[in-house]
């Protein structure tokens, strides 16, 4: 058992790309045979994941040490650059179509995360300025909240918070965007341009495109790329401004 | 051969991450913008152009097309590494902001999406 384990530990990457495949090979099965394909095996898979989250803490199944392979296949690194790969499928005229839309949603996406969430901090409670912008860009992506915090000195529980609510949206907006996709138009590269300018947190991003349609990923990702700069650009500068004016 | 073009797609991914890098730094803040995204559209590009040239067979594409579909593990790996409980312990504050703000965006796609698009039945607003 122990040299089992030592030979896990000591090949992580590899283990990972075992337990990744066995857990696609499990899901594609419950698609086809218990969902009738109506559940996509991405989909499906990607649930497994954040359940398998779960056996660990900070860096989920990651924790455990012969698990520990999945941190670097799952990390920043390889996702982006595979994300990369994905513009190989992706068609340029389509993206300049979207262009406009695109940044407009940029725009929008950040100030509308900023302020609903401000507002749900209000109304829960919250009412220094602080506070209320930290939690507010928390609601953006988990990396503006503790940067605009950290920014204005927020107290380490507000920051608690702004991470945990950006994780939520991350992990909301997997599990949501294949159920809803046909009720907002997600179906075309367009849409796809608008939706990652709009939502902008990349993991739930591409993770929600690849459980709805895995055609649409290079579209989405374009954008939300460009989302968390934009969001710690305003969110402790122009966003504070005017926070502080009203409260 | 596939390394090739493996090698191209490293190359636009860190010249991508250089400018994201640039642009970040222009902004004052201490991390990349949009290098992704600058990555994806040099790989668009110069694969259009290398291939127009003649340069880039389908035999060295191969190797990118392997990273693109290597994607869908990747982010099944990083659902299996998120911080699940962190989601839950920030408290209902955490939990009703993510999930309000997530509802709220998913639903202004439809309108957003309008942008730009003329379809014969709504003239364009401009």
């Amino acid at each position: 058992m122990e040299i089992l384990e030592r030979l896990l530990v000591k090949n992580g990457l590899i283990f990972a790309f075992l337990v990744v495949g066995v857990i696609m090979l499990i899901s594609f099965w419950i698609s086809r045979h218990l969902t009738f394909r109506k559940i996509p095996g991405v989909a499906i898979a990607i649930v497994i994941g954040l359940g398998l989250a779960f056996l660990g803490e900070e860096k989920g199944i990651a924790d455990l040490p012969f698990m520990a392979g999945m941190a670097f296949l799952g990390g920043s690194m390889l996702r982006d650059f595979s994300i990369v790969a994905t513009a190989m499928g992706a068609d340029l005229a389509n993206i300049r179509k979207a262009g406009l839309a695109g940044i407009v949603a940029l725009f929008a996406g950040v100030t509308v995360a900023f302020f609903a969430g401000l507002a749900i901090a209000f109304g829960m409670g919250y009412t220094d300025a602080v506070s209320l912008t930290t939690i507010g860009a928390g609601a953006c992506t988990y990396i503006v909240g503790p940067v605009t915090g950290a920014a204005l000195g927020a107290g380490s529980d507000v920051i608690a918070i702004s991470i945990a609510a950006g994780v939520v949206k991350s992990i909301s907006l997997t599990i949501l965007t294949p159920l809803i996709a046909k009720k907002i138009g997600l179906d075309n590269p367009q849409a796809a341009v608008v939706f990652g300018g709009l939502l902008g947190t990349t993991s739930g991003v591409v993770a929600g495109l690849a459980a709805t349609d895995s055609k649409l990923v290079p579209y989405g990702a374009l954008t939300a790329t460009f989302y968390t700069g934009l969001g710690c650009l305003l969110c402790p500068s122009l966003f504070f401004i005017i926070v502080r004016l009203i409260f | 051969m596939q390394i090739y073009g493996v090698a191209l797609l490293a190359g636009c991914f860190l010249l991508g991450k250089l400018l994201g890098s640039w642009l970040g730094n222009l902004m004052g803040i201490d991390g990349d913008v949009g290098g992704v995204g600058f990555a994806m559209l040099l790989l668009m590009l110069s694969s259009l152009y290398l291939r127009k040239k003649k340069w880039l067979l389908p035999e060295s594409e191969r190797g990118i097309w392997f990273w693109s579909s290597i994607y869908i593990p990747v982010v099944v790996a990083m659902a299996a590494t998120q911080n699940v409980k962190a989601a839950f312990s920030g408290g209902w504050v955490a939990v009703v902001a993510g999930l309000g703000v997530t509802i709220l965006s998913l639903f202004l796609v439809p309108l957003v999406a309008k942008i730009g698009k003329r379809s014969p039945k709504e003239p364009s607003e401009e």
